[in-house]
């Protein structure tokens, strides 16, 4: 799978339209831009795992969700939290958990791993559902959103929208630069590896058990990352946000955008959600808005049937046609 | 005799538990594919079974129906799509199937509606043995047993003493040969798909009335014996039994114990049998 990095001033370019549409925005935009982001930075986070090293994972959402409970049980109840301290908190034990799952999951490959790391989620989508510890079923709330202060100066008040979002746009830069980064230093080439020839990645002498625990383990903390700030956003925290309907969607994310680019999985989430906004609009499609996941469904098969390698394939595949006409005009190519 | 209820209870979920697995673990073993929507297949059964007892009055009529109807939905879709699937890579087997599991929830949310409906007992097996003054224990649920009991036998009968399932483990340890040695291997995909797919319908039918019909009901199941598989092994039925039977004890005696961890238990022993055999334990490392 050779995919090409979308050229630089296109990123720019995105990123500063990003930055730039709260000023145009109304709330409820805004509120869904954020959502949308949060849900691309999880998206990043599962790419590293099935597009980058080939693991793919069925129960990413427990990690995303342990840090979203994290988040609901460290909170006073009626004062802000500080988010130094919660947040680092929050991604320390979905970290946690990802090792200590990834322990054992890694180990398996193939159909197994798939299955294996689907019920160890939902393990822990029990825990949270059947005992008491967080609300059980019902779920918890957090009332108050946790403030983000630096020496008694707070550069972003989270219980307002526009501000919430650049914090949601300034995570999204930062992992993706991260993970690119990732990508490109030897860690991730040795991934890399490992999706096209675990074996062979054996046999050179690579630990190839310590690389896919890493990954696993750096993809669940990024997730974590996720989950704090959905957490934060929607204030309300239930066992849904670990259920395995989350693990199936992350992972269309992850193809709809066309996996093994970073790009595309952020692409991947903002498709997706808008899809399901408009599937569910009232207004659009009338009482059948209410069986938007028929839809959904159908679509779902119709994108494996048709775009295995998401729209991020077909954007690529436009940009090729595109280069090789040129250089055929210019005469580069006979 | 407290105990002797709980165990009965054990093995009857273990062997409903085999129904399921048993068509999951061929399904993988033979066409290398994860279906995820074989869970739906069990909620089909149980709703078709609810829908079909209303409509002809008669519960003994509704099962053969609604394994009829399944197998016949099993038929259709492994041409229509599965098919498709046997050589693509397991990430599009699971995205595809998990499609088509939001598509039956949403369907059956139509059709049926979101709420629980119970399912009456048939009335030739409507009453209880009394083990003391106080325990009894319902006939069904044996019968449900002995159902078990009889699929199973048949399925070991077929799988290891007829010419069909000569071929069937043939595929099963090596498609290619399989296919060069004159059988015709999709024919057989299909025929074992829309078998798998005919049990899970059966296993919903019968527990229907134990567990009434709900939604949701497939995807519980699912897990469970995806955890089935993987502790039995992809593709051995005795290792599928031998789990679906462990799981059974694990989750029983959980809820006997501690009700509230008894989900968990059942993970735990998964947790366990990963370290102990990474293979599962019908499979050879």
């Amino acid at each position: 799978m050779t995919s090409i990095s979308p050229p630089r001033p296109l990123l720019l370019a995105a990123v500063l339209a990003l930055a730039f549409f709260p000023l145009a925005a109304p709330t409820f935009y805004l509120q869904l831009g954020a959502k949308i982001m949060i849900l691309a930075i999880f998206a990043l986070s599962l790419d590293l795992l099935v597009g980058h090293t080939g693991m793919i994972s069925f129960g990413h959402a427990a990690y995303f969700g342990v840090a979203a409970y994290a988040l609901a049980l460290i909170s006073p109840q009626y004062e802000a939290a500080n988010l130094w301290l919660t947040l680092p908190a929050a991604i320390g034990v979905a970290t946690l958990a990802a090792l200590l799952v990834g322990f054992f999951v890694v180990r398996t490959g193939g159909v197994y791993f798939i299955m294996v790391t689907l019920a160890f989620a939902q393990m822990l989508y029990a825990v949270f559902h059947d005992t008491k510890i967080a609300g059980g079923s019902d779920g918890i709330y957090i009332y108050v959103r946790p403030k983000l202060t630096i020496a008694g100066w707070q550069p972003l008040d989270l219980e307002n929208p526009a501000q919430f979002y650049y914090l949601a746009l300034i995570f999204l830069v930062a992992v993706y630069v991260f993970l690119s980064r990732v990508l490109e230093a030897p860690f991730g080439r040795a991934l890399a590896g490992i999706r096209l020839n675990e074996r062979r990645m054996r046999s050179i002498g690579y630990p190839v058990f310590a690389y896919k625990l890493g990954a696993f383990t750096l993809a669940g903390a990024l997730a974590g990352l996720a989950g704090y700030l959905a957490a934060c956003q929607f204030g309300f925290v239930n066992p849904d946000i670990l259920a395995w309907q989350q693990s199936g969607i992350v992972l269309m994310m992850v193809i709809l955008g066309g996996m093994g680019r970073l790009h595309g999985a952020v692409l991947g989430a903002f498709f997706y959600v808008l899809l399901q906004e408009a599937l569910s609009a009232q207004a659009l499609l009338g009482a059948y808005a209410k069986h938007w996941q028929l839809a959904l469904g159908g679509l779902i098969v119709l994108i494996v049937l048709v775009l295995p390698h998401g729209i991020g394939g077909v954007l690529e595949a436009a940009l090729r046609r595109r280069s090789y006409r040129r250089m055929s005009r210019s005469g580069e190519i006979a | 005799m407290f105990y002797l209820i709980q165990l009965l209870n054990a093995v009857q979920y273990g062997l409903l538990l085999f129904l399921l697995s048993s068509g999951l673990t061929l399904i993988f073993g033979i066409m290398g594919v994860i279906n995820l929507a074989h869970g739906s297949f069990y909620m089909i059964g149980a709703y078709l079974a609810y829908w079909l007892a209303r409509l002809t009055g008669n519960f003994w009529l509704a099962i053969p129906l609604a394994i009829a109807i399944a197998f016949a939905i099993g038929l259709a879709l492994e041409t229509a799509l599965i098919r498709r699937l046997y050589r693509r890579d397991h990430l599009y087997q699971v995205l595809l199937t998990f499609g088509l599991i939001l598509v039956f929830e949403e369907l059956r949310s139509i059709f049926f509606g979101d709420e629980v409906h119970g399912v009456a007992t048939p009335a030739a097996l409507d009453f209880s043995i009394p083990l003391t003054d106080t325990l009894s224990y319902p006939v069904y649920r044996l019968f449900v047993t002995a159902v078990c009991v009889a699929v199973a036998a048949l399925l070991y009968w077929v799988i290891y003493r007829t010419r069909l399932g000569m071929m069937i483990r043939a595929g099963n340890s090596n498609r290619e040969m399989a296919a060069s040695l004159g059988i015709n291997v999709p024919l057989l995909f299909t025929g074992v798909f829309a078998a798998g797919m005919a049990l899970a319908a059966l296993a919903g039918a019968v527990a229907a009335p134990i567990s009434s019909v709900f939604p949701g009901m497939g995807n519980q199941i699912l897990i469970v014996c995806f955890v089935v598989v993987v502790i039995g092994g992809i593709g051995s039925i005795h290792g599928a039994l031998l789990a679906s039977l462990a799981i059974g004890f694990a989750d029983t005696l959980g809820k006997v114990i501690a009700a509230e961890y008894s989900a968990i238990a059942v993970y735990l022993v998964m947790a366990l049998i990963l370290l102990w055999r990474p293979q599962g334990i019908g499979n050879q490392a």
